[in-house]
C-alpha cells in the first residue's frame, strides 16, 4: 500500500502541467476563468491540440489511439486538466460511443468512425432517453424496421445534449417489439444530415437551450451502421453507461472548485467587517464539503486501482456517480450562498465574450444561482441517483 | 388558542384565490415576466381596487389594519401562483417605512400608493454589506438646508419601475455603527441617480443604483437624522415574513404538483408513486411544508402581539431560517422527483424552484437568520 506518487509519476505530472500551461489556448482559458460560455469551436480547437499530443482519449486502448497510461497517470492528467480549467473532451464521442465502437464494432466501423472522434472532425450526440423512457430506459419505443439494406427509424429521443452541434447521433432503437424489452434493442449510428431528422430545442431553467428533442420521421439508416448484433444493443448500452459513470465522480473539478471557494471566501465581506471565512457556520460547511471530497477521492482511487489490475468497472461506479453529483451540487449551494444577493441578477449577456456593458456582481457571483439550477441535472442524468441506488441494492447487496 | 382565519382574512384569501385563478395561469405569468416593466399595470390597478394595497397599513394611516397575519394570508396565495407584481418593494417595504418614519406631509404619499398611483423602491443593501443593514457606506452630507448623497446600492427591488427611492445613508458614525443611519426619500428622476435595471433569476425586477452627489432638500429625510436603523430592521423583518409566507404557498404547489405527477408518470410499467422510496420522500416534503407553515404562523402572530421588539425579531429569524431549510429540501426534491422535465423552462415546477430559492436568499438567508436567532 502506497498512497504517494512515484518519482516517475511526479515527473509525468510536471510534463502534463508544462504542456497544459503552454498549449491550453489563452482565449479559452480567459473564457473559463470569466465564466463565459464556450462555443463549439472552442471545444474542437482544444481537442485537436490534445489529439496532436496524443492525449485526447486516455481511456482508450493504445492500439486504437489511447495513451497506454496507468490508472494513476490518467488520474494525474484529469487533475491537471481541472486545475487549469481545461474542458474535458466532449463525452459523447470519446467517452461514450468510442468505447462501444472499439469494443463491439467491426473493423470497417472502427476505421470509419474512430479517427473522426479522435481528430474531433465529427461531433457526436446521444439518442437514449425518450419522453416515456427515462429511468426505465429499456422501455424505449423508437422503432427501426428493416427495409432491404436499411432500417426505417421512427420515434422521438429527448435530453439530447448539444445535438445542435452534432454531425452524428448514436441511438438505441427497438428492432423486435415481440421480445422481452431488453432483448429487442439495437445500437445504431445515424448521420444527422439524413432526411427526416428534426431537432427541437428544450430550454432549461437557466435559460440555455442545452438539450433537444430529436424527432425521427421515416429516417433511412444503412444496416452497416448497426453496431454488433441486431437486438443485442442493450448489452452494449450498459457497457457505455459504465464507462460514462467511471469518470462521473468529478473529484478533480470539485477539488479545484473548493480551493477557489476558500480563496474567494477569504476575501468576501461577511457584512460585519470580517470575511466570510471567519463565519463559523459557512466555514464548517466548506470543511464538510472538503471532507466529503477527500472520502470520495479515495473511493475513486480504490476503484481506479481495481480497474488497473484488470477488474471491469463495476457497481462501485454507482457510488461515485451518486456522491460525486451530490458533492458538486453542495459546492453549487456554497457558491450561491457566498454570492448571497449578488446571485440573483439574471444577466446572461454579461457572460458572452463580446459583452461591453457594466458587469453586475464580482467574481462571477451572478452566475452562481444559474449554476445551482442547471446542475440539478447531475443527480438526474446518466442514470438518476435513484437508479444508481437500485443498482447497489441489486448488484451489491443482493436485495 | 385559535388559529382559524377571521372573516376578513377569509374574504381576503377568497379574493386573491379568485384573482389568481382568473388572471395568473402559468402562461399569463410568463407574459408578464417578459413584458418591459416586468409587472402588469392592470393587475396593479386591480390590487388597489380590491384594497390589497391597504393591507400593510394601520387603520389610522387609512389602511386595512396592518396585521402581519393578514399579510401572511395574502402572500401565501401570491406564492401559489408566483405573482411578480412589486407588492413587497412598494407596499410592504417602501410603504411600511413611510408609515413608520414619515411625518404627516410625507405620509400623504401613502394615499396615492394605496390607490395604486405610486411605485416605490427601497435601497438598503450594498456590495460589502451582505445582509447587515448597519453596514452603510453610502454617505449623506449636510449641505446648507439639505443633504448630498453618494454611494452604491445593490439589488434594489423594483428599482427601474419606482418613481421614488427610499435609500439608507450614513450621516455620522463608522461603517457598521447602528447609530448614524438615516433614510431619505428621493425622486428617481433626481440629477445624479443612475439606475441599472435587470431581471432576477426568479423573474422579478431589481436594479443597481448609483448615487453621485445627489442633492436633496431637508424634507427628503424620513424620521430623525441618524436614528432609522431599528425601523429598517423592522421593515425588513416584515418583508422576510412576507416572503416566508409566499414560500409556504409556493412549496404547497410544488408538493401538490409532485404528488400529482408521480401518480401519472409511469416507468417500469407502473406509476412512480408506487415506489415506497419515492413515497417517503414526498412524505418528507409534506412534513417540511407543514413545519414551514407552522413556523410562519408563529412569527406572524408574534409580530401582531405586544411582545418586546427583540422577541418579534427572534420569531422572524426562526421563521426565515426554518423556511429556508424547507425550501432547500422541497425545492430540490420536487425537481428530482420530476426528473429532467423538472429543470425545463416549459414547466412551472422549475420556476417555483427558482422563486423559492430566491426567497431563501432575500432579506437574510438561512445562515444569517440562524445566527441572528442565536444572538438575540
Amino acid at each position: 500500500m502506497n498512497p504517494s506518487f512515484t518519482a516517475e509519476e511526479r515527473q509525468f505530472q510536471q510534463q502534463v502541467r508544462e504542456f497544459l500551461e503552454a498549449e491550453f489556448p489563452t482565449d479559452i482559458r480567459h473564457k473559463v476563468d470569466n465564466r463565459i460560455r464556450l462555443e463549439k469551436d472552442d471545444y474542437v480547437r482544444w481537442q485537436k491540440i490534445l489529439y496532436r499530443k496524443g492525449w485526447v482519449a486516455p481511456n482508450w486502448p493504445v492500439e486504437v489511439g489511447g495513451t497506454g497510461w496507468t490508472a494513476v497517470q490518467k488520474y494525474i492528467f484529469a487533475e491537471e486538466m481541472a486545475r487549469i480549467g481545461a474542458p474535458e473532451p466532449v463525452a459523447f464521442g470519446v467517452k461514450m460511443v468510442g468505447p462501444v465502437i472499439f469494443t463491439y464494432g467491426n473493423e470497417e466501423q472502427k476505421k470509419r468512425f474512430l479517427p473522426g472522434i479522435l481528430e474531433s472532425t465529427v461531433w457526436w450526440c446521444q439518442g437514449y432517453s425518450e419522453p416515456n423512457a427515462g429511468s426505465d430506459l429499456a422501455s424505449l419505443k423508437t422503432t427501426a424496421v428493416r427495409d432491404g439494406d436499411h432500417y426505417i427509424v421512427n420515434g422521438t429521443k429527448t435530453w439530447n445534449t448539444l445535438g445542435q452541434y452534432a454531425d452524428w447521433i448514436f441511438c438505441l432503437v427497438r428492432t423486435d417489439s415481440g421480445a422481452k424489452k431488453q432483448e429487442g434493442i439495437s445500437f445504431l449510428l445515424i448521420d444527422m444530415k439524413t432526411p427526416g431528422i428534426r431537432l427541437s430545442p428544450i430550454y432549461l431553467i437557466d435559460g440555455t437551450p442545452e438539450v433537444n428533442e430529436v424527432h425521427f420521421d421515416n429516417v433511412r439508416v444503412p444496416v452497416e451502421n448497426r453496431i454488433g448484433e441486431e437486438n443485442q444493443g442493450w448489452t452494449y448500452a450498459k457497457v457505455l453507461l459504465t464507462h460514462e459513470r467511471t469518470n462521473i465522480a468529478g473529484v478533480p473539478r470539485s477539488k479545484v472548485r473548493l480551493e477557489k471557494l476558500r480563496e474567494l471566501a477569504a476575501k468576501a465581506p461577511d457584512g460585519q467587517g470580517g470575511t466570510l471565512l471567519d463565519d463559523p457556520l459557512f466555514r464548517s460547511r466548506i470543511a464538510e464539503a472538503e471532507i466529503q471530497c477527500l472520502a470520495l477521492e479515495y473511493a475513486e482511487l480504490r476503484a481506479l486501482a481495481a480497474v488497473s489490475v484488470g477488474k471491469a468497472p463495476g457497481p462501485e461506479s454507482s457510488i461515485l456517480k451518486i456522491v460525486g453529483s451530490e458533492l458538486g451540487q453542495t459546492i453549487d449551494t456554497l457558491y450561491m450562498e457566498m454570492a448571497a444577493l449578488q446571485s440573483l441578477p439574471y444577466v446572461p449577456e454579461q457572460f458572452s465574450v463580446d459583452f461591453q456593458g457594466e458587469v453586475i456582481g464580482e467574481d462571477g457571483a451572478a452566475s452562481t444561482a444559474l449554476t445551482y439550477f442547471n446542475n440539478r441535472k447531475a443527480s438526474i442524468y446518466g442514470g438518476s441517483n435513484e437508479i444508481q441506488k437500485n443498482i447497489i441494492c441489486k448488484a451489491v447487496l443482493g436485495l | 388558542m385559535d388559529f382559524s382565519y377571521s372573516e376578513e382574512q377569509q374574504m381576503l384569501q377568497d379574493s386573491v384565490q379568485k384573482f389568481v385563478q382568473r388572471h395568473y395561469a402559468f402562461e399569463d405569468r410568463r407574459g408578464i415576466v417578459a413584458s418591459d416593466a416586468g409587472y402588469s399595470a392592470e393587475h396593479w390597478a386591480l390590487f388597489a381596487e380590491l384594497g390589497w394595497l391597504t393591507v400593510p397599513f394601520a387603520e389610522e394611516d387609512g389602511g386595512f389594519g396592518g396585521l402581519a397575519t393578514d399579510l401572511m394570508v395574502l402572500m401565501e396565495e401570491f406564492g401559489h401562483a408566483m405573482v411578480v407584481e412589486p407588492f413587497i418593494p412598494t407596499a410592504v417595504l417602501g410603504g411600511g417605512l413611510l408609515a413608520s418614519l414619515g411625518n404627516a406631509a410625507q405620509k400623504e404619499a401613502l394615499v396615492t400608493l394605496m390607490e395604486g398611483g405610486l411605485q416605490l423602491a427601497v435601497a438598503l443593501y450594498e456590495e460589502q454589506s451582505r445582509y447587515n443593514l448597519a453596514n452603510v457606506c453610502t454617505s449623506a452630507q449636510r449641505d446648507g438646508e439639505g443633504y448630498v448623497l453618494s454611494g452604491n446600492k445593490v439589488l434594489v427591488l423594483n428599482g427601474a419601475n419606482a418613481e421614488r427611492l427610499l435609500v439608507s445613508a450614513r450621516t455620522s458614525g463608522d461603517s457598521c455603527d447602528r447609530d448614524g443611519i438615516s433614510l431619505f426619500m428621493i425622486d428617481m428622476a433626481s440629477a445624479g441617480v443612475y439606475c441599472h435595471g435587470y431581471t432576477t433569476v426568479d423573474g422579478h425586477r431589481a436594479a443597481q443604483v448609483r448615487l453621485d452627489k445627489v442633492r436633496v432638500p431637508a424634507s427628503a429625510l424620513l424620521g430623525d437624522e441618524g436614528t432609522s436603523f431599528c425601523a429598517l430592521e423592522q421593515a425588513i423583518d416584515r418583508a422576510a415574513l412576507c416572503v416566508s409566507a409566499e414560500a409556504v404557498g409556493a412549496m404547497d404547489t410544488l408538493l401538490h404538483k409532485t404528488v400529482e405527477y408521480s401518480k401519472t408518470r409511469k416507468q417500469f410499467g407502473i406509476t412512480i408513486s408506487s415506489f415506497q422510496a419515492l413515497q417517503h420522500r414526498m412524505a418528507n416534503m409534506f412534513i417540511e411544508c407543514q413545519l414551514a407553515r407552522s413556523v410562519v404562523l408563529m412569527a406572524a402572530m408574534k409580530l401582531d402581539s405586544d411582545l418586546p421588539d427583540a422577541e418579534k425579531a427572534k420569531a422572524v429569524s426562526a421563521a426565515k431560517s426554518r423556511v429556508g431549510k424547507a425550501i432547500r429540501q422541497v425545492g430540490q426534491e420536487a425537481v428530482q422527483l420530476h426528473g429532467g422535465i423538472g429543470i425545463t423552462d416549459e414547466l412551472d415546477v422549475g420556476h417555483l424552484f427558482k422563486r423559492v430559492t430566491a426567497i431563501e436568499t432575500l432579506f437574510g438567508n438561512t445562515d444569517f437568520h440562524t445566527r441572528r436567532f442565536a444572538a438575540l
